[in-house]
């Protein structure tokens, strides 16, 4: 599949928006009010600004983006719609909490009911993201329970990264919250793992004789494509990266996280070790997700020459 | 609305027959005719006059070579590909604004160009390949089965079809509702074999495929529709002929079949 740089740059973006929201809640709920007003209030913006700056880069793509309130409309159906409308609506409470919790308007009682409210939400919008391509049943590795696990684990993980990346600025680093997004990392290093397992065991059985039914009357092989330039289908469902680059930028995305382990536990003795780990885990994440497309093969190849999907 | 409507009593669709299509490609360019003017039109093509023109087309024909077994040659199968307006299909269902729709009058699959917004999940969840996306309009573009023909009372009776079975030189593209047991293209169906694309993936597709006719072995029918020497008047008389006028260190050779295809110098 061709990865388009506006849906890395959203699900990625977004995904860290709603890992740092939902963990915010959780600060939230544990502790109460943020510690200072700057750091409450700098963590909601930056958690929120991702959201916004990826819902944005998601309208890039649409060939009518004046036109994107109309997806909010089929959610009885479409993942694509739930999303939008969870993206949505997940700003109400959001900004709320944010105003409540930052102690910009203390109202303690309120916290921990819109914490709730808003950590919800905000798993339940990347985990339609997910579902959006998990449903998707003309292609074989996205069509994977692993799917929505990797959107989820590597929002958090990036969330937990970047809330690190905060507190060590701000100088109210607890050592609690190293362990914690290690921990996290770990758990998106072990998602991902399985997810490549599990895609690269389920078997590639569909041939081009199925996809012509032409199967039973011998081997079929392409002839003659009917056009000499290649078409939209091929340009948008026909893109492969070669196997050996994705094997590389397999252990790449793998060597960048152990790394960002690794500088998250320097952060006990350096804290600003820990923006050094956001910025290696934000990467591994734009990586991985552009491999997510670009490993993804669509059934569709089959009638343009591929041999198996 | 995106959520299908409920099974459609009418299913109106077409029956492309691999036997006898010879792959003149008259059922996509008619296509890319009516339809550049017709529901959803233009269909724009880029640089149309220059070494790499590309452009949206609603159907496609491929060329797929077959080597059966037991057989020297392969054969060639021309496979016409467009959108088999599925019974279930996903196409409808992932799109988030409504603009992807299934008529539950009779199942033909539609996209509306004023509410589509160019997100083009659509064409990801075709495993057909039967939505083209049209840059320089920022829509989805497919097959509309000539919606604007089918119904349009402008027309004579016999001009109510589909501009891709209309302009079919072979008869190898059929048109009606296959919903209904007793029609001529439900018959054809149920006679011919008639199957579906990639039934696996569950989408349902109304249109059906007829297979190609099983094939006589070409190796032997050519050696049996030369003509024998009888031993008759003519027969020798065209014996003595060849004799005289072939080569001499080729008279020999003379009544021999040649399968080879070599011209003899």
């Amino acid at each position: 599949m061709h990865p388009a740089y506006s849906v890395i740059l959203f699900t990625t973006a977004s995904g860290a928006g709603y890992g740092l929201l939902t963990l915010l809640a959780l600060v939230g709920i544990s502790h109460g009010e943020a510690s200072t007003l700057v750091f409450g209030l700098t963590s909601m913006v930056i958690a929120l600004g991702l959201i916004t700056i990826g819902l944005l880069a998601s309208t890039f793509h649409l060939g009518h983006p004046e036109r994107a309130w109309r997806a909010l409309s089929q959610w009885r159906s479409s993942w694509l719609s739930r999303e939008g409308v969870l993206a949505i609506v997940t700003y109400v409470p959001a900004l709320l909490f944010g105003v409540v919790w930052s102690g910009l308007h203390p109202a303690p009682d309120l916290i921990k009911p819109l914490a709730v409210v808003t950590g919800v939400l905000a798993l339940l919008t990347v985990m339609s993201t997910g579902k959006i391509y998990a449903t998707l049943k003309t292609i074989r590795a996205w069509h994977n329970p692993w799917t929505v696990w990797v959107y989820l684990a590597f929002a958090l993980a990036t969330g937990a990264v970047i809330l690190a990346a905060i507190t060590s600025i701000f100088g109210n680093f607890p050592t609690f919250l190293v362990y914690f997004s290690c921990a996290w990392l770990i758990v998106a290093i072990i998602v991902k793992l399985f997810y490549w397992r599990s895609i690269d065991a389920a078997p590639r059985d569909l041939t081009m004789g199925d996809a012509t039914g032409l199967g039973g009357l011998g081997k079929v092989g392409q002839w003659e494509l009917p056009h000499s330039v290649p078409n939209y289908v091929q340009k948008e469902m026909g893109y492969a990266v070669a196997r050996k680059h994705a094997a590389k930028l397999r252990k790449l995305v793998i060597a960048a996280l152990v790394l960002a382990v690794l500088l998250m536990l320097a952060a006990l003795a350096v804290p600003y070790a820990a923006v050094l780990s956001m910025a290696l885990a934000l990467f591994a994440s734009v990586v991985q997700r552009w491999l997510f497309f670009a490993e993804a093969q669509h059934v569709v190849t089959l009638f343009y020459g591929a041999e198996a999907a | 609305m995106t959520s299908l409507p409920p099974p459609t009593p009418k299913k109106l669709g077409l029956v492309i027959d691999l036997d006898t299509c010879v792959g003149c490609q008259a059922c996509a360019t008619s296509c890319k005719e009516w339809n550049t003017q017709g529901y959803s039109a233009p269909l724009t093509d880029t640089n149309p006059y220059s070494a790499d023109p590309t452009g949206v087309w609603l159907n496609r024909v491929h060329g797929y070579e077959v080597k059966e077994p037991g057989q020297e040659h392969s054969r060639i199968v021309n496979f016409p590909r467009s959108c088999l307006h599925c019974e279930e299909p996903a196409c409808v269902t992932v799109c988030p604004t409504g603009a992807s729709y299934k008529r539950a009058e009779d199942g033909i699959v539609l996209v509306n160009p004023e509410t589509c917004i160019g997100c083009k999940l659509c064409s990801w969840a075709c495993p057909y390949g039967a939505r083209e996306y049209d840059q320089s309009h920022g829509v989805m573009k497919k097959c509309t089965l000539c919606v604007d023909r089918i119904y349009n009372e402008n027309f004579e009776p016999e001009d109510r079809l589909p501009a891709c079975v209309k302009a079919c030189p072979t008869g190898a593209r059929h048109f009606g509702d296959l919903g209904d047991a007793t029609s001529e293209v439900s018959l054809l169906v149920a006679e011919r074999g008639g199957y579906d694309l990639l039934p696996q993936m569950g989408y349902k597709p109304v249109n059906k495929y007829l297979p190609p006719r099983a094939r006589r072995d070409a190796t032997n029918t050519r050696a049996e529709a030369l003509p024998k020497p009888d031993g008759s008047a003519f027969d020798r008389l065209f014996q003595w002929a060849d004799k005289v006028l072939s080569p001499k260190n080729a008279s020999a050779r003379a009544n021999e079949i040649d399968n080879s295809g070599k011209l003899e110098g």
